[in-house]
Order: C-alpha cells, then structure tokens, then sequence
C-alpha cells in the first residue's frame, strides 16, 4: 500500500507533491504560469504607489497631460514647496505632532492593552467569561456609537482642540482588538513557567512583570507598529478633535488639498503625501514579520 | 497527566506564600487592579457614551444650549422626511453589497494560488500585505481621486479602448465604485487570514480525496471550502462591519462633501456632516444608534445563514 500512495499522488498532482521536486514539464509550465500570474497582481498593486512617487517629481504641466509615468525633468520644487507645509506651519512641526500623537498612542496601547489581557489569560476572577465576552463584542462596536457623547465629554473637559481626545482612550484599552491579540498569544505561553515562578514566592505582579511579559515581546511588538501605523492614519478623529492649525498633524494637512479641485497643486499635493506615508514604509519594511503573522495569528483563532 | 502533576504544586504555593496575599488571589483581587485601565475606559468611554448618546438621540441638542426632549422626532424624520438620509443608506448599502465580496473574492483566489507556492511566498505575502497597512491613509486616498479623475490614468487607459467615462470621481454613478475598489486594494489583510487557514487544512484529507479520485476542482469544492468556510465567515463579518464605517476615502474622494451630487454620501460622512458641521448632535445620536443596530442585525443575519453554509471540522468528529 505505501508503494501505490505516491503514485497517486503524483499522478493527480497534489499539492503537497507537486511543485519543485517534481520536475515534470507540465508542473513546471504551472508553476511558471502562477509566478507570471502573481507578478501581474503585484504590478497592478503597486501601481498606484509607483504613480505616487513619481507624480510628486513632476513638473505641473506634465501631471494631467501625459501619461508617461516618468517626469521628463525631476522637479524637486515640489517637495521644496511641501517642506513649507501650509498656512505657516512647517512640515516638520507637522511630523513632529504626528509624531507625538503615534508615539503617546503606541506606549498607551502596549500598557493598558497588556495589563488586562494577563488579567484575561492567566487570573481567575469573578464574571470573567462574561467580561471578555463584552471585550469580544466591543470590537465589533462601529466608533460612532460613542463618537458624539465621547465628544461632548472631551468638550466639557475643555480637551478639545488638545491631544488629550486622541491618546487618553489608548490608556484606558478602548482598542479592543489589541488586548484580544496579546491574550491569544498569552494563553500559547506554557503555564508552567508562571506555576514554576509562583513556587519560588512570586505574586501576579511579579509574574506578570518578570515571566510573562519578556515572553509575550512579540505580540507587543505588533501591537506596538499597528497602533503606530493606525494613529499615523487616523483622520476621522483628528479632523472632528484638532482645529489649530499649529496642532495640526500630517494627515489633516493634507485635507487642505481635498476640496481643491484644480490640478495645479498636484506636484506639492503628492510631494507631502510622500513624506507623510514614509514612516508606514519603513515600520513596514523593518516589521512586515510581526504585521503579517499579528494578522495570522489574531485572525485565525476568533 | 497534567491533572495528576498540579497538586504537589498548590501545596508547595501555599505554604510559600502568605495566606493573606493567597486569599485575594482566590477573590480575584490582583485581576481587577489589572484590569482597572479597561474597566474605567469600558465605563466611561463606551457603556457610559453609548447610554448618553440614546438619550441624545431623543433631543434637540447643538452642544451650546442644553438637549430638548422631542421624543421620536429624530428618527420619525430620519425615516421619512430626509431623502439625503436614505440617499447615504442606499449609497452605504451598494458599497458593502460591491466592496466586501469583491475584496473576499481577491483575496481567496490570491491566497489559492499563493498557498502551494515555494518559492518567494514569504514575499509576495508581505508585498501583498502592504496595501492594506496604506489604503486607510489620506496620502492614497489623494491618489485614487487623482487616477480615476477626469483625464487620470484610469481614464486614459479606458478613453484608449474606446470607453468613454469623462472621470469616474466625478459621475455621480461610478463614483462610489472608486471608493469600492481602494477597499478591493487592500485585499492583503484578509488574504492573509485566509493563508493561515489553507495551512491548517489536514494535507491527508487532499491525499484520501485524490484516492477517491477526486479532481483538482472537485478538491477544492469537496475540502478546501467547507473546511475554509469558519475562515470565510469570519473575514466576511469582519470586513463587513469594517465597510459599514468607511470614512477616509470616501472624504477624499467626495472631496469632502459627499459630492458629485450627493453620490458618495457614505453614512459616515453624512452623520458628521449632521453633528459636527450643522451642530445637529441629536440628529446624529439617531443617526449612530441606529448604524449600530443596523450593524448588530446583519452580523446576526450572517450568524444565523451561516448555520447552513459554515462547517466545522471538531464538530462532527
């Protein structure tokens, strides 16, 4: 019987069998055919984001009339333009508030989100089925259900038009999607270590700070770059909470250019749209391992 | 085995540590102090907000006077006296109804053709993935209004077929579809959940079918969908939800105002409109609590269809 099972195999092509081992032309010819397939994909996808790039180099007259991707001169007063930001704010105080949005964003997550996933994965208390049930269900919960009194809350506390609306929440776990995140990759943690810990006289803070944490830096890193990245992007919250112009972040400069219809302000349009996308780049370019397994990993179990 | 090793070490915990610090333990003590940051944000930024924002949705309220009760007033114009409110329903519903199984589609297939490749899938993985981390900023939404503009790449290369659309972000028809295909963009996300679920397929159930004589296509009808199906439903429920509450792109491409002529009025857009640019925050309560109900009776329509279509291997064994 083990003799016939690889014929089997082989003659149906199955998946586990074809491929490279398998040298046959027809295999081949599939295989090529699939790469030449996910290369157009990658083409099409990448598209816009080449366009981006080189329409942020391109003189003004050259934007709507030609379809040549490439500038026929680099026009790098874009970029020079866009380093002046908008009405006397300087792209660089821009950043810097996105910056600190991000970053304020980034430590509330990791410490509010970790502390009540530990409570979730590893302490036994009172309700506790029902209250990551309630966890579970607000991170199906659309932000506009609370968007308004959230807002008049902010309003009464005379945060509005500060950070406060914007970092305040992470610190209290609102992101609901984080703390389910860690709490996975905790419950994967082999409970010896903690029972081990407990022997040796640690208490639950002790083991929290001392084992489980070093051990969960993954699924922190992750939280960590998606909170980043999301905060960077967010637009909807910046735009109803911030209206001094010298708080403004890089997205909301960029809702300058929205109402404008006229295609003279593309090269500088797309010339700060490159600046304010090169961070995400990079996290991503330095990170794409713990995006794409956090994506995984977070999906699959629910 | 793990039953019989526990008890040798509670007995050793209990004579380690102080009785007292062990009686909290039991009580759950440490967990809330744990939790205290969740609990507060849960109480006073969700359950407290949700509750004030129902009572909102009773009044007349523009955040400068105090809210005046006008009963169902809100919702009885909503419903019938508000044509721009269902034009933002009608629009809101055709571009979940487009994006969500359009965006699905890609990304299975993509995940299909991915996920018995060797060579480079880490790769395409994380490269196919990068859209997803990208599409919700301004920077990409900018361009797609530039591409499918009046005279924009897209444009240019239907005008060469001989399509002619003038610019779809100015058709009032075509335009919400832009704002569909930036979300079919980021099939990334969801590609990858499905990845993980292909590898998770048992490799004998593939090997028992083709003994059986079953078919490349009779395979992937047989094994890899019903065993993907809790996959599926759950990117479809989450992508769902997520397309309920587009903002971003669709503000970009409407340039702002739900415009050309109302078309890409999302929801969203028109909620904020109502509640922060018009001051009406009554009108917008309304507004966001019956979203929310909209959202919770669909996710419970998917729960319930997916009774009869989503197959769970543990189940049956």
């Amino acid at each position: 019987m083990a003799t016939t099972v690889p014929d089997v195999k082989s003659a149906a092509g199955l998946k586990n069998s074809s491929g490279l081992k398998n040298n046959s032309g027809r295999t081949r010819t599939a295989a090529i055919a699939k790469h030449l397939g996910l290369v157009a994909v990658l083409l099409v996808l990448l598209y816009p984001l080449v366009w981006l790039f080189a329409t942020s180099l391109k003189p003004a007259n050259e934007v709507l009339t030609s379809l040549k991707l490439l500038p026929s001169h680099i026009e790098w007063s874009n970029y020079t333009t866009a380093l002046d930001g908008i009405s006397g704010v300087s792209i660089s105080r821009l950043l810097l508030n996105s910056l600190l949005i991000s970053v304020g964003s980034v430590i509330g997550n990791v410490v509010s989100c970790s502390l009540a996933a530990y409570a979730f994965a590893r302490l036994r208390f009172r309700m506790r089925g029902p209250m990551f049930g309630f966890m579970i269900a607000t991170m199906m919960l659309p932000h506009h259900a609370v968007l308004i009194p959230q807002y008049i809350i902010f309003n009464k506390l005379g945060m509005v038009d500060t950070y406060w609306p914007l970092i305040l929440p992470k610190f209290l776990a609102t992101e609901a999607f984080f703390v389910f995140l860690i709490v996975q990759f905790m419950r994967g943690l082999p409970r010896e270590l903690d029972e081990a810990a407990r022997i040796d006289g640690c208490g639950p803070f002790r083991i929290f700070w001392s084992v489980v944490l070093p051990l969960t830096r993954p699924a922190l890193i992750t939280t960590a770059i998606f909170t980043f990245i999301w905060s960077w992007n967010d637009f909807f919250t910046q735009l109803i909470y911030l209206f001094d112009p010298e708080k403004f972040t890089i997205t909301l400069a960029l809702r300058n250019f929205v109402d404008q219809s006229s295609t003279s302000a593309y090269g500088p349009m797309f010339a700060m749209s490159v600046i304010s996308i090169v961070p995400i780049v990079l996290f991503f370019f330095a990170f794409q391992r713990y995006l794409v397994e956090g994506m995984a990993t977070s999906g699959l179990k629910g | 085995m793990t039953t019989t090793a526990t008890p040798p070490p509670r007995t050793a915990r209990a004579t380690a540590t102080p009785p007292e610090q062990r009686k909290r333990g039991q009580r759950g003590g440490p967990a809330y102090i744990f939790l205290t940051p969740w609990i507060l944000g849960v109480v006073l930024l969700t359950l407290a907000p949700m509750a004030v924002s129902l009572y909102l949705s009773f009044t007349d309220y523009n955040l400068f006077d105090p809210p005046k009760w006008v009963g169902l007033r809100n919702y009885s114009d909503m419903f019938t006296a508000d044509p721009r409110y269902w034009r933002s329903v009608g629009t809101t519903l055709l571009y979940v109804v487009v994006a969500v199984p359009l965006k699905l589609a890609i990304a299975l297939g993509v995940a299909l053709l991915l996920s018995n490749t060797r060579k480079a899938k880490g790769f395409y993985r994380s490269a196919f993935y990068a859209p997803s981390l990208l599409g919700a900023s301004m920077a990409v939404a900018l361009v797609w209004r530039a591409l499918y503009n009046d005279g924009g790449t897209v444009d240019e290369l239907l005008s060469s077929i001989g399509i002619h659309t003038g610019g779809w972000v100015s058709d009032p028809h075509l335009a919400v579809f832009v704002v569909a295909l930036l979300s079919a963009w980021q099939f990334g996300a969801p590609m990858v959940i499905f990845l993980a679920g292909l590898q998770q397929i048992p490799a004998d159930l593939y090997e028992a079918a083709a003994l059986d004589g079953a078919g490349r296509w009779r395979r992937f009808v047989s094994v890899t969908l019903p065993m993907l199906s809790p996959v599926v439903f759950f990117n479809l429920v989450l992508e769902t939800i997520q397309s309920f509450q587009v903002f971003t792109p669709a503000f970009a491409i409407s340039g702002g105002n739900g415009g050309p002529a109302d078309s890409t009025e999302f929801y969203t857009l028109y909620l904020y409109e109502r509640g922060f640019t018009a001051s009406h925050m009554g009108y917008a309560s309304a507004m966001a609590w019956v979203l929310l109900l909209a959202i919770g009776a669909v996710t419970l329509v998917l729960f319930r269809t997916s009774r009869s279509w989503v197959f769970y291997a543990n189940e049956g064994a």
